[in-house]
């Protein structure tokens, strides 16, 4: 594995001679395509590619446009496996519980093949012992042509398949996905290419995987929104948005939408809607630029609507709005609340009907010139 | 009536010393919940207000009679504290727990669906058989887990078990004809609006129950509408459901194939970006066109669901509804 150019020569004189498969490690897929990896058959080309894909930014069909930088690249011999299957452990929640996938035909779109031909796709429930018994691993081996009269093959394939439950359940995964799996020509199992989803909430029993999260990168403003437990979700519209609850928060963005407006932002600020926290997610909000006006809509059940609304005037202060701040208050207490907002002196509109109030808050990022 | 909660059920609290557990076992208790009792291990003996504390559920359960309980334990011991009211009897369990390992949630599961089991195959020993076509049986037995991540579940006047705010409910329609709507919801803000509109227009709610945001919940929307659907007191059903997972088109087929009264219903996150968690563990839209809203939306429609054109119009869309008599 190579991390930095200063790497390359210790790295390179342990590899000795080539050729090689150069892997760029990247929290996404479609990275073949992309020209993410690389064989070198010449050592003389080693340090030049590798030089190349260190300080290049990926951009593949997943990432989307602004692509991810690629940080670190992974050496392995190059293979030409006999055969390449489709291994995975994911979390089906319908069944609400881990379901493994399988296929004889690896290195596809798996989509794909559900979609064409199901019959070729293997899946089994994992029970409630989070392992896989060795019935399936049996079942698991005869179904994928992986069975073989030598026994040992057949019980090193068992463990393999195995193990992998295993890591999916000791490691907290949602997601487990080999493809392709290999099968080598002296009849071994080896991971070509490997995607893990770790559940988020699971995070704390795991110190262990803290070096991947600082791997993906986030913006400062994520960041910040994360140290705040706030969900923040960046988008490219120009209305920023501060809702109470995740479900309320998608529902106001789709109506802003629906009122011809773009929200620049998913953002959740919690059930205590608290002058501390309203002030963070303000500067959160406001740190993207495209930001031309501000929707605040914030149900008041247990946290009362006048509580909110000094949260809301003395946050504006604190970050010295510069935008139209549109806020709608509903629930317990809302007229006090209402009239806080207008006694304030600032520069916001107070509107009591959710349709209305979305309404006003596209017009005014129309109207809003900020000056360039 | 009303499904799950009523006047006469006795309720516990799990972790009741916490901060958020205290705050609103109060909050239940002076809404008129019935809260007999609190748990918190090690605290067993001292008392909030006069509310008893017990060190064990089962203690807990055996004192005060209690068959519901309500959880606010941290996260990382949720779980178990949920594994802790199934193995002392409690029939109803509320967890309000955010942010609880999905892994966890899968074992809880498996441990209920266990216990279940084990409760009818004790019967059939007991009575040496079971009727055929015994409709009770199922009833006698159920466990439930409403949760986790979620609002809790409320029947306006009568008992309030979790975090929603009380008033904004109605417990009679303003006129008694229109009959009472009951409410199952993935979300927490979102529910209190839709309440707070059918409250503004006079439209009082049966039994209002959110099953949570997480992508394994301990009971799923379908589970809640058949109870709806045999509940004299619900004339209609609202499905406040978003992205993500498959849940809102299994209960649209569900309502199409199994149920009389009529559903309406909403779906939040037509705006989400694919891939992106929005908020709550279960709303991210996993490749493809499946979980978007606008599927959703389309195979709800398609099974006669009268689905809510925007969030701001869900409490007219009910109206419209009951004001026809029908289905959609």
């Amino acid at each position: 594995m190579v991390s930095r150019p200063g790497d390359i020569p210790r790295v390179l004189k342990k590899a000795g001679a080539g050729p090689w498969v150069l892997k760029a490690q990247v929290l996404t897929g479609g990275r073949g395509k992309a020209g993410g990896i690389r064989v070198v058959r010449a050592s003389s080309q080693m340090k030049k590619n590798l030089l190349e894909m260190l300080g290049m930014t990926l951009v593949t069909a997943q990432t989307g446009p602004e692509g991810v930088p690629v940080r670190q690249v992974l050496l392995e011999k190059p293979m030409e496996p006999a055969r390449e299957l489709y291994f995975s452990v994911a979390l089906d929640r319908r069944l609400g519980c881990a379901l493994l996938i399988a296929s004889s035909e690896g290195g596809v779109e798996i989509e794909t093949l559900a979609r064409n031909s199901p019959e070729k796709i293997l899946k089994m429930e994992i029970g409630p012992s989070g392992a896989l018994e060795d019935n399936q691993a049996r079942e698991l081996l005869f179904r994928l042509g992986l069975y073989d009269s030598d026994q040992k093959k057949s019980r090193e394939r068992a463990q393999f398949f195995k193990n992998c439950v295993r890591a999916f359940f000791a490691l907290d995964a949602s997601l487990l996905e080999i493809n392709p799996l290999a099968l080598t020509a002296k009849g071994g199992l080896v991971c070509l290419d490997a995607k893990v989803t770790v559940d988020d909430n699971a995070l704390f029993r795991h110190p262990e995987l803290a070096r991947y999260e600082k791997a993906a990168c986030l913006s400062p403003a994520e960041k910040e929104a994360k140290a705040a437990g706030i969900s923040y979700i960046p988008l490219s519209g120009d209305i920023g948005c501060m809702v109470n609850g995740a479900g309320l928060a998608m529902a106001t963005m789709d109506l802003l939408k629906q009122h011809g407006g773009d929200p620049a932002n998913f953002l959740d600020v919690g059930g205590g809607a608290n002058v501390e926290q309203v002030t963070r997610a303000f500067k959160i909000i406001l740190s993207d630029k495209n930001v031309k006006a501000v929707f605040v809509n914030i149900f008041g059940g247990i946290m009362r609507c006048d509580v909110i609304a000094e949260g809301v005037v003395s946050a504006a202060k604190v970050v010295k709005l510069s935008v139209p701040l549109v806020v709608r208050l509903e629930g317990n207490r809302k007229e006090e609340g209402a009239a806080i907002l207008s006694k304030s002196g600032l520069d916001i509109t107070s509107v009591g009907d959710l349709s209305l109030a979305a309404a006003r808050a596209v017009e005014l990022s129309r109207n809003h010139g900020r000056t360039p | 009536m009303s499904i799950l909660a009523g006047k006469e059920t006795r309720v516990l609290c799990q972790g009741i010393t916490g901060s958020a557990g205290s705050f609103h076992a109060r909050a239940c208790r002076d809404y008129g919940t019935n809260l007999v009792g609190g748990v918190t291990p090690g605290k067993g003996g001292t008392f909030l207000d006069r509310i008893p504390i017990f060190d064990t559920v089962k203690e807990a359960a055996e004192k005060t009679g209690a068959g519901a309980s309500m959880i606010f334990v941290p996260a990382p011991f949720a779980a178990d504290a949920v594994l802790e009211a199934v193995s002392a009897g409690i029939r109803l369990i509320v967890c309000i727990t955010e942010g609880i390992p999905v892994l966890d949630m899968v074992r809880v599961r498996h441990s209920i669906q266990a216990r279940m089991a084990e409760s009818i195959r004790r019967e059939i020993q007991t009575r040496g058989g079971l009727e055929i076509g015994d409709p009770g049986v199922l009833d006698r037995h159920r466990v439930w887990l409403i949760g986790p991540n979620c609002p809790g579940v409320i029947t306006p006047g009568e008992c309030k078990i979790g975090i929603m705010p009380g008033p904004i409910h109605l417990s009679e329609s303003a006129e008694p004809r229109t009959g009472k709507v009951g409410i199952v919801s993935r979300s927490g803000t979102l529910t209190y609006e839709a309440v707070w509109q059918l409250t503004a227009l006079g439209i009082g709610q049966s039994t209002v129950v959110g099953v949570g945001g997480d992508p394994v919940p301990g009971t799923g929307f379908i589970e809640i509408l058949a109870e709806f659907e045999k509940d004299p007191g619900t004339r209609a059903v609202l499905l406040l459901g978003e992205i993500g997972g498959s849940a809102e088109e299994e209960a649209a087929r569900f309502f199409k194939e199994k149920m009389s009264k009529p559903l309406i219903g909403f779906i939040a996150g037509q705006t989400a970006p694919p891939g992106r968690r929005m908020g709550h563990a279960g709303a991210i839209i996993e490749g493809g066109s499946s979980g978007t809203a606008q599927e959703k939306i389309s195979v709800l429609k398609s099974m006669g669901v009268a689905v809510a054109p925007s969030p701001a119009e869900i409490g007219a869309t009910v109206q419209k509804v009951l004001a026809s008599g029908g289905k959609g």
